[in-house]
């Protein structure tokens, strides 16, 4: 029994040192290997050194770049998901009608052609939509891809049953038949007055209503073509047929995936990406603490959701010079604010609304949401730098130090008749500890003018549906003010403002994320917008929408969000796209 | 002895049914009572700018607008007999025990769970061995030097071992003898590889893990066999197994520590079962993609599903834990009798 016992445990810690000795002899390259290269090749880093052009650039082939994600797709189909990251992603397995441009700063807000050969043509006041298709663009498998397949994509995309994550863009927009549901549960239906294939490489697609910007939407991965013999529905994420340059080799949904090269993929159908590694190593649900450890040692090139670094991670690096200098702060396309809800009393009348727009204090309002490198640069209106179309407007100023300009306030509180101050509610996530933070900043800086605010905190899965965005509830309740946030799903002012300046997305039903801009000149102006296919004519008006909606004191602006983001050692061609808010990961290699 | 299992056996399947019941009236009940509706339930597996029809859809999908009488039987029959489930094209059988489909991935909850296990068994076994041998040496030792210098620093770094979090060594381990320092001869968070793919690279994924978890539990394991050491040695069975001249090696190890282990069994077989149904903090820490991980993700984002279906795994071996423990007390002490 005794020899038994001892035999056991040598073997065990035989296999241990035979484990160690494996792993501390293995000759294989890792990134942080790379990355010493790269410090004596001389390519010195600077504290946002990619933000507007490309840092490290190269065309060298080879390696494999590993990302790590701290959550989990909401799903690896092209008509099912709706995160940032995973549109930035997608591009590396599925070619769209249209894309954002590949390249650093405002040009990324570009559009250009990629599965189809030009941006596409507007017909009828812009209710039509006409796409040819480039020639040799083939599956994964070798089939050609038609326009066909680029319509069926489309078209399976709008089963909100079967693909519940995705957007409802084409479902509210294409002129579909009555009642259709998509090609699973409306089998047969002709759906040519919606999306027709005249030949296998044009598609063009028929609107319910004229819309300018409809290049935005053929952005979508929606327009990802899909194979219908090779659809398994709910399940084709398990194995996308892939039309990029590379495709799925093995998919552990919850735990990660591989990519390798797509040997179907042709670079000369494709002016767009360069396919710089031979594959990826993606892991999901990954400890975000240990994400951004192991960026900063070299084990890891990519955190893919491309939000920035933890809190944790946030003191050490800003306070380290040498590793500030490996990271960017961009400012993202979304914006956190107050919504001033005109149908509470007091707050009916305008100059009490710009009582609190010149008494908040913005400072305070940073540094609840983590200060200026992970919280934001302060709002002075709604549309952020990145949206084109931005005009640096600021009505209402804070003062010379952004803590709240009391005497302007207690002047507009002269004017509503309220010079004393008044009382209202505020309302906020109460999940959300930033919003609860923000809340008691906006609570100690407009009472010093009087505005006396309780805070009302309402759970995170129903504020909008039953609270905060529902009018009757708000109204009831006396929720002058609500915390608020959004991002803009691309850089455009439709995609940013129709859903929360537009008075008609406004339900009595609740669940809009609009809670307070009623303006009927604003909505006149968006659909002027709407019309308009001339971009140099249309972006001017965005910043006018933006110009009404602060002149009616709606909206308390806030902060345009801001992100820090760690460079990864040894990746080539790190930018941050405008598009997107994070690194443009279609282009990125390793040294 | 055959009747006693067979008694402990439907006793363990009625306490997984109670277990279901409980777990699903949490996730299903306290909502409704609360005021939550099946649309407000179902907003949270649609995106993120879903209508009103979108959601009203997803209710009707999940089956939130049937009674929970009916909800709770069509989970428990799926687990019995099977459920079909439509996945756009078509319509697929998910065999029994079907745990049901994940109301975000919409995958079934079953395969997952059968993924997973094998991650949380590497972590527990690997982790147990290591504890247990280390603990149960440091706590003979630490009895038979009682007052000593060895005696004092073993119950300290015990009380440490106890006393420090996961998230806390672990995070610290990681940063200490991973991330490509001078100290480093681990991997990093979230590299597991499975035994049968390569056993060398499986240890060395594991041997971080391992040791945060075992420190964790081996501090318990030393102070138990250290006071049942004690207790044990004054034994009046101990005096005359010296007295009968017996080495002390034999007196110490088959007659003192046999005495003591009955305790550190129970521990051990209740740890160990536990640790099956997922080491949340470590498998979080360490990026591991085991039941634990699993568990904390599903219920982040209240996958009900996914928490019904890891609940119940982690009973079961809660279950089998307890029963193979009574069963080896008869082993390991000849006065305990199985009826």
């Amino acid at each position: 029994m005794k020899r038994k016992t001892t035999l056991a445990v040598t073997a065990l810690g035989a296999a241990l040192a035979l484990g160690l000795s494996a792993c501390g002899g293995g000759t294989a390259s890792t990134p942080s290997q790379s990355g010493a290269a790269s410090a004596g090749g001389g390519a010195k880093g600077e504290f946002n050194a990619a933000l507007t052009q490309v840092f490290n650039p190269s065309d060298k082939k080879g390696g494999i770049l590993k990302f790590a994600n701290a959550g989990d797709w909401d799903s690896l189909d092209p008509g099912d998901t709706y995160y940032g990251y995973s549109w930035n992603f997608i591009k590396l397995y599925g070619r769209s009608l249209v894309m954002f441009k590949p390249a650093p700063g405002k040009e990324s807000s570009q559009l250009v052609p990629d599965l189809a050969e030009n941006l596409g043509t507007p017909s009828d006041n812009a209710k039509t939509w006409t796409y040819k298709l480039r020639a040799g663009v083939k599956f994964e498998d070798g089939t050609p891809i038609t326009s066909k397949d680029v319509k069926y994509g489309v078209l399976r995309s709008l089963d909100k049953e079967v693909f519940p994550d995705g957007y409802t863009y084409f479902n509210d927009t294409l002129d579909l038949p009555k009642d259709y549901k998509g090609p699973y549960k409306s089998k047969g239906v002709n759906t040519d007055k919606a999306i027709e294939t005249p030949d296998d490489q044009t598609v063009v697609f028929h609107l319910k209503q004229s819309y300018s910007g409809f290049d935005y939407f053929a952005q979508l991965p929606a327009t990802i073509p899909v194979p219908e013999a090779k659809d398994t529905g709910a399940k084709y994420k398990e194995h996308v047929i892939s039309s990029g340059p590379y495709k799925f080799d093995k998919n552990d949904i919850g735990k990660g995936f591989n990519l390798v090269r797509n040997d179907q993929w042709d670079q000369a159908t494709d002016p767009n990406r360069k396919a710089l590694p031979d594959g990826y190593q993606v892991s999901t649900n990954v400890n975000a603490d240990d994400i951004d450890n192991r960026l900063l040692s070299g084990d890891l090139h990519v955190d893919i959701a491309g939000t920035g670094a933890q809190p944790a991670t946030l003191g050490r690096v800003l306070t380290d010079p040498a590793l500030k200098a490996n990271t960017d702060n961009p400012t993202i396309t979304r914006l956190w604010y107050t919504s001033i809800n005109g149908n509470v009393k007091p707050l009916d009348n305008l100059d009490c609304r710009k009582a609190v727009e010149y008494a908040a204090d913005k400072v305070a309002y940073q540094t609840a949401y983590g200060g200026e490198f992970s919280g934001g640069q302060i709002a002075t209106s709604l549309l952020p730098p990145g949206i084109p179309g931005h005009a640096d407007i600021n009505p209402y100023p804070a003062g010379a130090d952004n803590h709240g300009d009391v005497a302007k306030a207690k002047e507009a509180l002269t004017a509503c008749g309220q010079p004393n101050g008044f009382e209202t509610n505020i309302a906020y996530r109460a999940e959300r500890p930033k919003e609860k933070a923000t809340a008691e900043a906006l609570q100690q800086s407009l009472a010093k003018v009087g505005i006396k605010l309780t805070l009302k905190p309402f759970p995170q899965a129903d504020y909008f549906a039953l609270y905060a965005g529902k009018p009757g509830y708000a109204k009831d309740n006396k929720l002058g003010l609500a915390l608020n946030g959004w991002g803009a799903d691309w850089p455009d002012g439709y995609g940013f403002l129709q859903q929360i300046v537009d008075s008609r997305v406004i339900r009595d039903t609740g669940g809009s994320s609009n809670i307070s801009v009623r303006d009927p000149e604003v909505d006149k102006l968006i659909d002027q917008a709407s019309l308009e296919t001339d971009t140099a004519k249309r972006e001017p008006i965005w910043a006018q929408i933006d110009q009404k909606v602060m002149d009616g004191a709606y909206v308390l602006p806030g902060l345009w969000a801001k992100s820090l983001l760690i460079r990864g050692k040894g990746v080539t061609n790190v930018y941050v796209s405008d598009a997107t808010g994070m690194y443009d990961y279609v282009n990125m290699g390793l040294q | 002895m055959v009747t006693y299992i067979i008694r402990r056996l439907i006793w363990g399947v009625f306490m997984l049914a109670i277990v279901s019941m409980i777990t699903f009236m949490i996730f299903f009940l306290v909502p409704r009572l609360a005021g939550a509706t099946s649309e407000s339930l179902a907003t949270r597996y649609v995106g993120r700018t879903a209508t009103a029809e979108q959601v009203k859809i997803a209710a009707e999908k999940l089956g939130f607008n049937d009674p929970l009488v009916v909800q709770y039987g069509r989970f428990a029959k799926g687990i019995v007999a099977g459920a079909d489930y439509d996945y756009g094209p078509g319509v697929e059988r998910c065999p029994a025990p079907c745990f049901g489909y994940s109301f975000l991935t919409r995958l079934p909850v079953w395969p997952d769970l059968l993924d997973r296990l094998p991650v949380t068994i590497s972590l527990a076994l690997g982790a147990a061995v290591i504890w247990l041998i280390a603990g149960v040496a440091t706590g003979v030792v630490s009895a038979l030097r009682r007052g000593s210098f060895f005696d004092r620093a073993a119950m300290s770094i015990a009380l440490a071992g106890v006393s420090l979090p996961i998230f806390f060594t672990g995070i610290v381990s990681l940063v200490v003898f991973s991330y490509g320092r001078p100290l480093a001869f681990a991997a990093p968070g979230g590299s597991f590889t499975p035994f049968f793919d390569n056993p060398a690279q499986w240890a060395y994924s594991l041997i971080l893990p391992w040791i945060t978890l075992a420190f964790l539990y081996a501090a318990g394991y030393a102070r138990l066999t250290r006071s049942g050491m004690l207790e044990t040695m004054n034994e009046d069975y101990i005096r005359t197994a010296r007295a009968k001249g017996l080495t002390e090696r034999v007196v110490v190890f088959k007659h003192g520590l046999r005495g003591a282990l009955t305790p550190i069994l129970t521990i051990f077989g209740l740890d160990l079962g536990l640790l099956m149904g997922g080491a949340v903090l470590t498998e979080s820490t360490f990026s591991l993609p085991g039941i634990g991980k699993y568990a904390i993700d599903a219920i982040t984002n209240q996958d009900l599903p996914k928490v019904m279906g890891v609940t119940l795994v982690a009973a079961f071996f809660v279950v089998v834990a307890n029963l193979v423990v009574d069963l080896l007390y008869a082993v390991v002490d000849p006065r305990v009798r199985l009826t």
